[in-house]
């Protein structure tokens, strides 16, 4: 079984998130950028895949900035294959996304394509959905385990309130939640046999997708600062203020 | 044990600008050796702290179209202030009264964890293996007491040892020649220092703790280029120390201020100091209007010529700060370091060369390092910390600028360091109280928000990389003899000397609040905590300290 | 005039409040609005949807294939009735999240999550980066495919004596699709912090793992409230790892968050700071907590928490 895992470049979940000057971004300057946390659980899922003999090949694919082949070597060093990049310089939308990498999908037939479930960047948890429409594909969103058995594939997602668990037949679509699994470190002399295996990168531009957006951004704005609260100066008034003023009990 | 092995010629630990300066140099003179650099940091620059206004003296022998290159190295000072402050006035030394090494014409103001990224795209296309994110924890020795190597320290251990579903065990890194670049007070350092006695002919190193932030400041008062110094209040005359404001680009301007750890009282709050320094009504005005966006610590060796330990020892060779060669009066030091790691790595090429077995000692390096510039500017400046320490701010500062200033150094005598800092703490009766103002949350601010800004990242369920040689001592002696210094000298809060609900002190050890200055392993009076090197990645991300 | 479906999570008791939350949202932007309800068990939610003021049809399916909120079909279906809407809504939760990009995908259309504000009929705010950046996007698409964040709307809770018909759909188109197997819904006794609607947290003051037993708990209990901690109080063994509220804890946004003895580190507060309502209690009266919170009360907890826990 072939299994392509999405991963995405993104500001490290570590660093502070500051809104830019002119309030049209977020500042990236000096800031770190990671593999996607979410992505670097569906990578280590497909890796215990691939360790339990129930996958043979993983391709890891980004789409992103040139700089983004770190975050494939990344994933090499923890036991991809191989990886793909679409180069663009562009921040493009899930739906553009979904469809590049539906191109890709066509292109090498993976039976399984793992996902995490939101970037924590957009935070639009749009992409795993949307690729499983285009190649109508079943879909297992926010798994917390996985198990494959033959062509059948269990998981257990996590629904509000609970857990539900659906199967479905190879091929298919997995996005993963945080408690799926940890994932694992890199080896240093992994990372070294990473820069040997093959990276293909792919303009954007040349899988006949436009790209355009649909969207436009107006502005992005740092959330409003907290109003002062004040002090009661009893037990009797503060239940007082919760019941009739905040209405929360 | 067994562990995974790979082999390198030189391995080098801590990609700051001595360990990727000597890197560079390496594959420069002979391009197909093998090097590689690990760093605890979770990305180069990750924990690279400094001022800095930079000299670029040393780079212009190491890649001397580094201008053409696109060295992060863009801001001329174009200003340069010293002030001295009493609690509410400030004067200004004019600049022709100061000696040389204080004027800043033709330095840079630059991030020097930027100019660590930017070394290390250097050395990677060089060909350099670059590891951030791993740390050596462990220096590995042969049967013959030489050093062979370095081990990664284990990922994935539970707080209490055992492994966790993602436990990667350390590997060894084996090499012909071993570069300790850790800078000021490494942890691996510092037990090759004990191991092989070698600053049995040295001073006891002295040191200073820097604490620095970043603010983005009201675009009407920011001058890119300027550089400010101070010396005076908040500090009282007995304690060595000042601060920096340097103006970078894009409205941002660094602020630093640092005290020297030889301090006495051990009520003294390094961290209050600065916050407290910038309430001053000369400093105050530029810090209003603004937004504070990073925060930091790290110490600094300021033992200069009297303490630098031996160099070498079999097996590899201390370079940059974690030998110490930082300047004082200058207040630089990479300049320093990157002349010493290339000067070692040319004595490790010509050794390599030699193909001798036994590899031959580096004794080389320090020969061409007593020749060069490094020693001369710290001859030059030798005695001006130790002046201050005898005499204290005014007299000290008076008698160690004319020194400079009319001799250029050239005097018959040379002061001592005569103790380590933490000996110099006096016991808690016999100072007083040192009462800071409280945080005003606009100017000052408290340590919890402080370090929230120095972007940690520290997985919790590690074992504690703090450790306790005794752990009774901290109660039984630091905490009734000194009133747990700790708790202050910490710029991250980490010591917290806690009371349980029998009223019994207890000592609380927040370590994933280290922002892994060093600081606890210099200063604690008892000698009693020692500073080793959490999971690789762990730790402070800085971007553009 | 805007047309508006609105795809309603619903379960055999009724409608989920979520929908009411969203269905706010969606007299915002249309007054011809259309709940849609699938599944065996709609019926009963139909009827309770048809009488909410502002809902102009409802439309169920009973087919089995769109039981359990599986998204293939569901989405399938909503796909092929989108045609003559102009807004297309579901609630951000699970469900919603679950189905609608796969509907937006079936009709080329780009997507806007979690819209916490309506500015226009085309222009909506979404919280990005976990909340700390909020994003103002213009969505001139001739379609638009809206999920709403429910905790930033009110619930709708007018009542019309007009209800609004119930058409009962017969297509069931169908995709590949899963099979679903089983869902266990927690019934713990306490909510999960995540989601609970209230948190009560404990800090380091509490002084002991019995005092978290002894003083949270009954308060918890009170309010139907999740228990969360500090890193303070976990690290000093008083409460488990997994309560543990704060940046490298859980993030919460509970409608009411106390905080009882946490002086308020600022890792702490990363993780509460969007509850709706933030309670302190604290002897210090320099606490961090208190410039968070909307009703401060300096006290010792000791005294304070029962007390309250006896007059609640």
């Amino acid at each position: 079984m072939k299994i392509l895992v999405a991963v995405k470049r993104v500001i490290d979940p570590y660093a502070k998130i500051r809104v830019n000057a002119d309030q049209t971004g977020i500042e990236t300057h000096n800031v770190k950028l990671s593999m996607n946390p979410f992505d670097e659980i569906a990578l280590e899922e497909a890796l215990r895949l691939k360790e339990q003999g129930l996958a043979s090949e993983i391709i890891v694919i980004s789409i992103g900035p040139i700089q983004a082949q770190e975050t494939l070597r990344q994933g090499l060093a923890l036991g991809a294959d191989r990886a793909i990049l679409i180069q663009t310089d562009q921040d493009l939308e899930p739906l553009v996304i979904a469809q590049l990498l539906n191109r890709i999908s066509l292109r090498e037939a993976p039976q399984l394509i793992i996902l995490g479930k939101q970037a924590i960047d957009n935070d639009a948890n749009q992409t795993g959905q949307m690729l499983a429409a285009l190649l109508n594909w079943p879909q297992a969103t926010f798994a917390s385990k996985v198990t494959i058995d033959q062509q059948r594939v269990t998981v257990e997602r996590e629904i509000d309130g609970g857990l539900q668990t659906l199967a479905f037949d190879l091929p298919g679509i997995i996005t993963t939640d945080l408690r799926l699994n940890t994932p694992r470190f890199a080896k240093l002399p992994n990372i070294m046999k990473a820069k040997s295996k093959p990276l293909e990168i792919i303009a954007s531009e040349t899988l006949g997708i436009d790209l355009t957006p649909r969207l436009t951004t107006l502005s992005i704005k740092p959330p409003p600062i907290r109003p002062k609260g004040i002090l009661v100066h009893s037990v009797d008034e503060l239940i007082d203020k919760l019941r009739f003023e905040a209405k929360v009990i | 044990m067994t562990r995974e092995i790979m082999v390198y010629d030189v391995v080098i630990v801590g990609a700051g600008p001595a360990g990727l300066s000597a890197a560079i140099r390496l594959k420069q003179l002979a391009p197909t050796r093998s090097v590689c650099i690990l760093d605890k940091g979770a990305d180069i620059g990750a924990h690279i702290l400094s001022g800095a206004v930079f000299e670029t003296s040393a780079l212009d022998k190491l890649i001397p179209d580094w201008q053409a290159r696109g060295a992060p190295i863009r801001v001329n000072v174009t200003e340069d202030h010293w002030l001295f402050l009493s609690a509410t006035n400030a004067w200004r030394v004019p600049s022709w009264l100061l000696p040389k090494p204080l004027h800043n014409a033709g330095n840079y103001i630059i991030s020097l964890a930027n100019l660590c990224r930017w070394l290390s795209e250097q050395a990677t296309e060089l060909g350099v293996d670059i590891y951030p994110g791993f740390a050596a924890s462990e220096i590995l020795y042969n049967d013959q007491n030489q050093v062979i190597g370095v081990a990664t320290g284990d990922m994935g251990r539970a707080k209490n040892g055992t492994e966790k579903s993602n436990f990667t065990p350390g590997i060894a890194l084996h090499a012909s020649y071993t570069l300790l670049a850790e800078g000021c007070r490494g942890s691996l350092t510092e037990s090759l220092i004990t191991r092989f006695q070698l600053r049995k002919d040295a001073c006891p190193q002295t040191y200073g703790l820097g604490i620095k932030e970043i603010w983005e400041i009201d675009p009407a008062l920011h001058r890119p280029g300027k550089v400010m110094h101070t010396a005076g209040w908040p500090l009282d005359n007995q304690t060595y120390g000042g601060s920096f404001i340097y103006h970078l680009e894009q409205n941002q301007v660094a602020i630093g201020f640092v005290t020297g750890l030889d301090y006495q009282n051990p009520y003294l709050d390094p961290f209050c100091e600065m916050q407290r320094f910038k309430t001053h009504p000369a400093i105050k005005p530029l810090f209003l209007n603004a937004k504070r966006v990073s925060y930091g610590a790290r110490a600094l060796n300021e033992g200069g010529y009297q303490s630098i330990p031996t160099l070498v020892f079999p097996g590899g060779a201390l370079i940059g700060c974690a030998a110490g060669f930082l300047n004082v009066p200058k207040i630089k030091g990479s300049h320093n370091a990157m002349k010493s790691a290339m000067l070692a790595a040319e004595a490790v090429n010509n050794a390599l060369s030699l193909n001798a077995n036994p590899r031959i000692p580096l004794h080389a390096y320090p020969a061409a390092l007593k020749q060069s510039s490094v020693y001369q500017e710290l001859h030059q400046v030798r005695n001006f910390r130790p002046w201050f320490s005898k005499l204290g701010l005014f007299w000290g500062t008076l008698v160690a600028g004319f020194e400079l200033k009319l001799f250029q150094g050239r005097v018959p005598w040379t002061l001592k360091h005569p103790r380590e800092d933490r000996a110099r703490t006096l016991k808690a009766h016999q100072a007083s109280v040192i009462h800071y103002p409280k945080a005003d949350g606009v100017l000052s601010f408290d340590r919890a928000s402080s370090v929230y800004l120095a972007n940690i990242r520290h997985d919790e369920n590690q074992p504690v990389h703090l450790h306790l040689r005794n752990p009774n001592l901290a109660i039984d002696v630091c905490y009734p003899d000194y009133a747990a210094p700790e708790q202050r000298y910490c710029p991250a809060g980490v010591y917290e000397i806690i009371h349980d609900l029998n009223k019994a002190p207890r000592l609380h050890i927040n370590a994933a609040n280290c922002v892994h200055c060093k600081t606890c392993d210099i200063k604690d009076p008892t000698d009693n905590i020692v500073w080793t090197v959490p999971e690789g990645g762990c730790g402070p991300n800085y971007p553009n300290m | 005039m805007k047309t508006l479906l609105l795809l309603a999570e619903h379960d055999q008791h009724g409608l989920k409040p979520a929908t009411l939350n969203t269905l706010t949202a969606a007299k915002q932007l249309s007054n011809n609005i259309t709940l849609l309800l699938v599944g065996p068990d709609s019926e009963r939610a139909a009827t309770q949807a048809s009488a909410y003021q502002g809902v102009t049809n409802v439309m169920i399916n009973n087919h089995a294939c769109y039981d359990h909120g599986l998204a293939e079909n569901i989405a399938a279906l909503m796909a092929d009735l989108a045609q003559p809407f102009t807004y297309l809504l579901a609630p951000a939760t699970t469900f919603g999240k679950n189905i609608l990009p796969r509907v937006s995908a079936l009709l080329t259309i780009a997507m806007i999550s979690d819209v916490c504000e309506i500015i226009d009929d085309n222009t909506f705010v979404q919280p990005i980066y976990a909340g700390n950046a909020l994003k103002t996007v213009r969505n001139l698409q001739a379609k638009q495919v809206l999920s709403i964040r429910t905790s930033a709307f009110t619930a709708a809770g007018e009542l019309t004596s007009t209800p609004a018909p119930i058409d009962v759909l017969t297509q069931h188109p169908q995709a590949r699709a899963c099979t679903f197997i089983n869902q266990q819904l927690t019934v713990s006794t306490r909510p999960e912090l995540t989601s609970a609607r209230v948190i009560i947290a404990g800090g380091r003051a509490l002084q002991s793992a019995d005092n978290f037993d002894t003083l949270l708990a009954p308060l918890a209990t009170k309010l139907n409230a999740a228990i969360g901690a500090s890193r303070a109080a976990v690290d000093a063994g008083f409460a488990p790892n997994d309560q543990q509220v704060g940046q490298t804890g859980k993030i919460v946004a509970p409608e009411l968050y106390i905080a009882i003895g946490i002086s308020g580190a600022i890792q702490h507060l990363a993780g509460m700071k969007d509850s709706n309502v933030i309670v302190a209690i604290n002897c210090d009266p320099d606490a961090a907590i208190f410039h968070c919170a909307d009703y401060g009360l300096v006290g010792d907890l000791h005294q304070i928490v029962p007390e309250l826990i006896e007059k609640l």
